[in-house]
């Protein structure tokens, strides 16, 4: 393989540009490999000072960047009432836990969580339920039109959600849904099923067609096969389109505070948002709520991280 | 158990004919074989009896009755795929034991009859483990307990053996027919390995881009192939195919010239010597010889063709020399130039 003159050329072209970058008293040089006749002495990346150093300040920056308005929800919230339009001090002078307190005594802040938390999973559970049964459809029996028919899956989610949210506004109030946790999670799951769909259509496409085939001479039905065969081999794919589902609707703002009109549905994001008062805004109290609600999805983003990473990659490499 | 017919069945993806019109009856309790090269259409046959695809023309029997209505579940046919497609989420008990779960079994009889087929595979040690623990030639075994375990109608095998290495695969082949011999289940097999078709098969046909070149026992496509694609694709290493007009003194049929026919000669019916007395026999430059333990395989050149015939390990002649091919007259083919029909 090496003795072909093109890949010799290259070879040698490598070896004399790197032996211009190389200063000649080899500080860092490493000799370890000084047996084997081709290896070519380079300096190791990661142990560059200015290399490493441009690293960290790079991580540096971006978490700053991420992380700096958590950081001062943080610091506003342990704030006493006093300073908390004023500044300085840039540090609290003491540390407070009022206002969460007052987040669980002011508001119905617990059943406002609880909402949440019902909207999120029944719009995780229908996305994932329908968003399979078109995945499979779509990989294991053939439909036809795969191509167009993911297109136009992916073409529905392009719409920006302030242009559909009169239309369903008017479509939730004729079904009688209105201030109901229903509107919501059938809402978030429309909105969600695009993204089910390609997810799971990228992980269904990489089990092998022999083994729906093997289920159905084995005596499956198509939906017996979807269930105990192909669905328990996509788990982890299950798992990954479920977070992502779960989080964008525990976090959604715009169609919840225009379907909800009571606590009895309201769900954490618009009841943040309507806690300023007549006289006063509670920047306390908001950012004491807002931490709190981050704390969920924060969990099992770390719980399921390289899950959500498999997700968003399905299909690139193989493995 | 049951007798398979094909009435006319054509199947086509698109544009491309896959099947044309195939049509003949595998008998019940029967070894079939169908052997071709890949694209051939073998493996869309099996899918068509398991009914995973559905014919585009004509009909498939089960012992008379058509089946084209029915869904895979519904035929009682089990299937062993290429690449076993063993459920990795299962046990293999759970993996055998499945197809009897889906039809509702009581649990105490589905043990009962996983480690029956479990002892007679020889696998009952590997009961509790996941299929990705097993070596290839437990997979397989696995995967035949899982067809085997229900006392299907009709076996199809799906290329079984192409994934085990070579000594693994005699010993799984002379396990096939030790199964077959013993359950009697009508077994459909299809394999591009014309060995594999011979060594095992009642019955055999030879397919060639969706049309059957020939039906019949091993022997007798090895012995008449009815045409030239059948006898070189049968028997190892392939049949000679000269220029009539080289073989001295031909026996031709009626009306037929030199010029209307070719001569298939199996190498073993060729016998290669350094000095022959018979008058008739080739001379052609020996080119090199392949020792295959009991024979040696001599290629020969005789004006820019090929021929391969057998010598005797002990009196090879040299590559280079000039040696006599001495051709069995009783065991000549002659196929049409042009068709490549059996003429004699």
């Amino acid at each position: 393989m090496g003795s072909d003159p093109d890949s010799s050329m290259k070879r040698a072209a490598t070896y004399l540009a790197r032996r211009a970058l190389t200063p000649i008293s080899g500080a860092h040089i490493s000799r370890e490999k000084g047996s084997d006749p081709n290896f070519i002495p380079t300096r190791k990346k990661g142990s560059d000072p200015i290399f490493r150093v441009g690293t960290y300040l790079g991580v540096l920056l971006v978490a700053a960047y991420c992380l700096a308005p958590l950081a001062w929800q943080l610091v506003t919230s342990l704030r006493p009432p006093a300073e908390l339009t004023t500044l300085p001090p840039l540090l609290p002078t003491r540390i407070t836990f009022e206002h969460y307190a007052a987040v669980f005594t002011g508001h119905p802040f617990p059943r406002m969580l609880l909402n949440s938390f019902v909207v999120a999973a029944g719009a995780t559970v229908v996305a994932l339920a329908l968003g399979s049964a078109a995945a499979f459809a779509l990989t294991k029996m053939r439909a036809r039109g795969f191509g167009l028919i993911l297109a136009i899956v992916l073409a529905t989610s392009m719409f920006p959600p302030i242009a559909t949210v009169s239309p369903l506004y008017l479509l939730i109030n004729a079904l009688g849904l209105r201030d109901t946790l229903a509107a919501l999670i059938l809402t978030y799951a429309g909105f969600a099923l695009p993204l089910a769909i390609w997810v799971l259509t990228s992980f269904l496409r990489q089990l092998p067609d022999e083994l729906y085939s093997a289920a159905r001479v084995d005596g499956c039905t198509p939906r017996q096969a979807l269930v105990r065969v192909i669905l328990p081999l996509a788990a982890p794919g299950l798992t990954a389109t479920g977070l992502l589902v779960f989080i964008v609707a525990w976090n959604e703002f715009l169609y919840a505070l225009t379907f909800t009109a009571t606590e009895r549905s309201r769900t954490v994001p618009v009841g943040i948002a309507l806690f300023p008062g007549l006289h006063e805004v509670p920047w306390g109290e908001i950012a004491a709520a807002s931490l709190l609600v981050t704390v969920p999805v924060f969990v099992l983003v770390l719980l399921y991280q390289r899950r959500i990473v498999e997700g968003l990659t399905a299909g690139a490499v193989k493995g | 158990m049951a007798a398979i017919g094909f009435d006319g069945v054509g199947k086509r993806f698109g544009t491309v004919t896959v099947l044309d019109g195939l049509r003949l009856t595998i008998a019940e309790g029967e070894f079939f074989t169908f052997v071709g090269p890949s694209g051939c259409g073998k493996s869309t046959t099996l899918s068509l009896i398991a009914g995973l695809e559905r014919p585009t023309s004509g009909r498939i029997l089960f012992d008379g009755r058509p089946v084209d209505h029915l869904a895979p579940r519904d035929r009682d046919v089990a299937m062993v795929f290429q690449s076993y497609a063993l459920y990795p989420h299962m046990s293999v008990a759970e993996n055998i034991g499945f197809p009897l779960k889906l039809r509702g079994v009581k649990p105490r009889e589905i043990g009962a009859a996983v480690a029956e087929v479990a002892r007679r595979l020889g696998i009952e040690a590997l009961l509790e483990r996941r299929p990705r623990e097993l070596s290839g030639g437990q997979r397989q075994r696995v995967a035949l307990g899982r067809a085997l375990v229900r006392r299907p109608r009709v076996f199809l095998l799906d290329e079984p053996l192409s994934n085990l290495d070579a000594r693994l695969r005699l010993e799984m082949r002379a396990e096939l027919k030790r199964l077959h011999a013993e359950y009697r289940i009508t077994t459909i097999y299809v394999t591009h390995d014309q060995e594999e078709a011979m060594a095992l098969s009642d019955r055999v046909a030879v397919l060639n881009a969706g049309r059957v070149e020939q039906c019949g026992p091993p022997l007798e496509l090895y012995r008449r192939p009815a045409n030239l694609f059948v006898a070189g694709f049968v028997g190892s290493p392939p049949i000679n195919v000269l220029d009539a007009r080289y073989v001295p003194d031909l026996a031709l049929p009626q009306g037929a010239s030199v010029d209307d026919v070719v001569v298939g000669v199996r190498p073993a019916d060729v016998r290669v010597t350094a000095a022959s007395d018979d008058p008739r026999a080739l001379a052609a430059e020996v080119l090199l010889a392949e020792p295959t333990g009991d024979d040696v395989w001599v290629v020969g050149r005789l004006d820019g063709q090929q021929i391969i015939g057998r010598a005797p390990p002990d009196a090879v002649p040299a590559p280079g020399s000039t040696a006599r091919f001495e051709l069995a007259r009783e065991r000549l083919h002659l196929f049409d130039r042009t068709t490549g029909r059996r003429v004699a």
